[in-house]
């Protein structure tokens, strides 16, 4: 039978929470539309997490990984982080991810194939992070954390954030720029094919 | 229920990381244990975000989101570099056969 | 998984009990719907100031969805007379939708305007109906006259909710007539490119109710599933595709009120948009289980990571002469007229504008660089297993995306919405008598030159897919990293120095402006010239025009 639905059913939800959470500096803090907005995105973030931990294989996994960035990136736009959302949207579901889909067609020969993990590691895990995950909620429900300045950061957010990284932020920035070229020199050199070198006969296939 | 504020990001947070530390433990696929690591690196970043918004440190963690961003991308581009040239040289992805060192 | 065997193609997809169920189950949930808005709307009066969002956001949701039920559940019980209907009515339906869209989009930019000011006069809490019945009659006492169903239809307009589901539902609108109407368009250019007529028979006037046509019976397709593939990811793929064009035109600005969210990051949001939409393709060619499928999703992959970095730097050019990024701020600065658009402000932007309109061609899988899909290599790439209304969501989001990036063009360095006209030339005639004040709004309107624009550049990339041959992956990658990469870095720097060193209003901009100016004006008349010789010869250039009657018909 078609199980069509199941699938479709959290896009229109997120199209309308995108729009609903496009401005978050708009609306005051008290706000039930938020609310639901925020339970919405929040079910659909780890709705896709658990998916993740839950598919075997490895597409499936890819596209669940697809649902939290969404959804973390609506968070940000909840948040009025809108630009961080934008970048989270650009730099992760637009280019992160599809370097890893990428990498998966490039490593997976056999359509399909699952690697499946034993038993024992699946029990030991699942105890760590549920006793992980039980610590750590106790520990923030308990928390009484120092309250906000009213209002948080609105709009202008961009020029500030600009700002801050070409002033207080500038060696870091300055530092992750080389990182990055680091990174561009490195991964060219990893991936580039094996060069036929003499006498090697057992080298990898190319 | 109904106002939204830090503590509600925070759990959600911890839930996502502890997805995230469940993928990482569990997948034998190295993409897998990949996707486990975006995972985690999330969890922070929306940490750093929610305490920016509704903590004491302005736009602080924006900035430190910023480059958890760019950090996720730089490590996802080495990373995938080297699970090709791993599946070149041992004809497989499963992280577990990556046992030659150990003689 | 089961085998697709010859019995299950001959066996009936839908059984009478299917067609009773599904009957049952509509009328059923259309009712409770309805019910459940009506439940809302009651609430919503009742309990004042107490969650009137919520009640609202329940009260349009759940009645939009219930008539949609209700409107699927006679569409399926008298199948018969509304395909008979909608036959004898095309025209009327069509025009009916282009109308309805257009009043959907411009009606509500004057209702919120009458809307914002009363709520403006009642700060706090939500305005009731009371408040907006006296408001619209100007008697604080008045109770229950005829305003008050005026004020009940514009309470909900004060809540952003309503208006977001108003502007989901203009949007989706939008988008499908673009889609259609750019369909049909694509292949009268296609045809009169080779000397032929294109569709000539659906619909009476050239073939106008083509796509319609086409629309319907792809609806009716057989729903093909891959033995072995992954039908959930093959289910989600054309979702992940259309989702993010459609939102892309959450930020794109139709006029300065004319936009659903003015975010201050609207330029980066479309781009991120348009690099989400590659998932979908991706995915569509995994889940497919096809070679070929495959081969296409990798090259379009490639493609969109490789020119993303040439387009991004060309978005710099506009994003660091005007200092945002918010697309309203851009178009407002080019409001001048023809020579104050920003392509044309030095030649570095000029340079920036060509090679975004490059990259958006790649990054829209257009031809010259149409490789994920080149129907001579690989059967039709990404799409060759898909069929049915899948296969249509795919055209639906690549001709979403191609206005998209079409009227991103215009707003980026070609004037936004503004007209081509000096405005210093009709600023006389915006306070004169009715007539003028007329043809002033339709010379000077936002939407209408928004529209014209996009169009054009539209046109653009039809003509270049039809005029030029396809190009091999690797001349692929040699025009992005060889030849774009370099000219966007040139024009970055360029730009820098020159917003540096030369003063605006000093000799060598006004002179360069004049320069540029002047080429964008040559080529918009040699253009114009070509399509009216090709015009005034067309029955030369085509053929005869006339249609021959259909064999027995």
């Amino acid at each position: 039978m078609t199980r069509g639905w199941l699938y479709r059913l959290p896009l229109p939800a997120l199209l309308a929470a995108s729009a609903l959470a496009a401005d978050g500096a708009a609306a005051p803090a008290a706000d039930p539309g938020k609310a639901v907005a925020f339970y919405l995105v929040a079910a659909v973030t780890v709705g896709s997490a658990l998916g993740c931990a839950i598919a075997t294989n490895i597409v499936r996994m890819a596209m669940c990984l697809l649902g939290t960035l969404g959804g973390v990136a609506l968070l940000y736009f909840l948040m009025s982080a809108t630009f961080l959302g934008v970048i989270q949207l650009i730099v992760y579901a637009g280019g992160t991810l599809i370097v890893i889909v990428f990498g998966v067609m490039l490593t997976s020969r056999a359509y399909g194939v699952k690697l499946r993990p034993r038993p024992v590691e699946v029990l030991a895990a699942l105890v760590v992070c549920g006793a992980l995950l039980v610590g750590l909620v106790a520990v923030l429900l308990r928390t009484d954390w120092p309250a906000a300045p009213a209002g948080g950061a609105a709009e202008g957010t961009v020029a500030a954030l600009g700002g801050s990284l070409l002033s207080v932020y500038l060696v870091p920035f300055e530092l992750a720029s080389v990182l990055l070229l680091a990174v561009m020199i490195g991964a060219a050199y990893l991936a580039q094919p094996a060069l036929p070198t003499a006498g090697d006969g057992a080298g990898p296939e190319e | 229920m109904l106002t939204i504020g830090l503590t509600h990001y925070l759990v959600l947070a911890a839930a996502l990381l502890c997805c995230g530390l469940y993928v990482m433990t569990t997948k034998r696929n190295a993409v897998g244990i990949l996707i486990g690591a975006e995972l985690v690196l999330n969890a922070a970043a929306l940490n750093l975000v929610a305490f920016a918004r509704y903590g004491a440190g302005g736009l602080d963690g924006q900035v430190a989101t910023l480059f958890v961003i760019v950090l996720a991308a730089a490590e996802a581009a080495i990373a995938i570099a080297i699970f090709v040239n791993y599946y070149r040289v041992l004809a497989t992805i499963d992280a577990d056969r990556g046992d030659t060192l150990k003689g | 998984m089961n085998k697709f065997s010859a019995e299950d193609a001959l066996r009936p997809r839908f059984t009478a009990a299917h067609k009773a169920l599904a009957l049952r189950g509509f009328v059923i949930a259309g009712v409770a719907l309805l019910a459940a808005a009506v439940g809302f709307g009651f609430v919503a009066g009742v309990a004042q100031g107490v969650g009137y969002a919520a009640a609202v956001g329940g009260v349009v949701l759940a009645g939009l969805t219930g008539a949609c039920c209700l409107l699927a559940a006679f569409v399926i019980r008298f199948a018969a007379l509304v395909g008979r209907v909608l036959l004898t009515l095309a025209l009327p339906i069509f025009l009916g939708g282009v109308v309805g869209i257009v009043v959907l989009a411009w009606i509500p930019a004057l209702l919120y305007e009458r809307v914002d000011g009363i709520k403006a006069d009642h700060p706090g809490a939500a305005v009731s109906v009371a408040q907006f019945e006296a408001a619209l009659t100007g008697n604080a006492a008045a109770a229950r006259g005829p305003a008050y169903l005026a004020a009940l239809a514009l309470w909900p307009l004060q809540f952003q909710l309503t208006r977001d589901v108003l502007a989901v539902v203009g949007v989706v609108g939008f988008v499908s007539l673009v889609a259609m109407f750019g369909i049909w368009w694509e292949r009268k250019v296609a045809g009169r490119m080779q000397s032929r007529l294109g569709p000539m028979r659906v619909g009476g006037w050239h073939g106008w109710a083509q796509s319609l046509a086409d629309g319907l019976k792809l609806l009716q397709k057989e729903d093909i599933f891959i033995a072995g593939a992954d039908r959930a990811l093959f289910r989600l793929a054309p979702y992940v595709a259309f989702i993010p064009a459609m939102c892309l035109f959450i930020a794109l600005p139709f006029s300065a009120a004319w936009v659903a969210r003015d975010l201050e990051v609207g330029l980066i949001f479309i781009f991120a948009m348009l690099g989400v939409g590659v998932l979908g393709v991706l995915l569509a060619g995994w889940a497919s289980n096809n070679k070929w499928s495959m081969l296409g999703a990798m090259r379009e992959a490639c493609q969109m990571i490789s020119y993303e970095i040439p387009l991004g730097f060309a978005l710099l050019v506009p994003i660091m002469t005007l200092g945002t990024l918010r697309l309203t701020a851009i178009g407002e600065a080019q409001s001048g007229g023809f020579h104050t658009w920003l392509a044309f402000a030095n030649p570095f932007t000029f340079i920036a504008a060509i090679v975004f309109f490059v990259a958006t061609l790649a990054s829209c899988k257009r031809a010259p660089f149409d490789l994920p899909e080149a129907e001579s290599e690989l059967v039709a790439g990404y799409l060759t297993e898909y069929s049915g209304f899948r296969w249509a969501l795919f055209f639906f989001a690549e001709y979403a995306e191609m206005f998209a990036v079409a009227a991103l063009a215009s707003v980026l360095f070609f004037g936004a919405w503004y007209s081509p006209l000096p405005a210093s030339w009709g600023a006389a005639w915006a306070d004169g008598p009715l007539w003028q004040r007329a043809v002033h709004g339709v010379l000077y309107s936002g939407p209408i030159w928004f529209v014209l624009k996009g169009f054009f550049f539209f046109f653009v990339q039809l003509w270049l897919r039809w005029t030029l041959p396809r190009i091999r992956l690797d001349q692929v990658m040699y025009a992005c990293v060889q030849v774009l990469l370099p000219l966007t870095m040139v024009a970055l720097l360029g730009n820098t120095l020159w917003l540096w060193l030369v003063r605006p209003g000093a000799w060598l901009a006004v002179a360069v402006n004049l320069i540029l100016t002047a080429i964008g004006g040559l080529t918009v008349v040699a253009m114009a010239a070509i399509v009216l010789y090709g015009y005034l010869n067309r029955r030369r250039l085509v053929g005869t025009m006339a249609v021959d009657p259909l064999p027995g018909g």
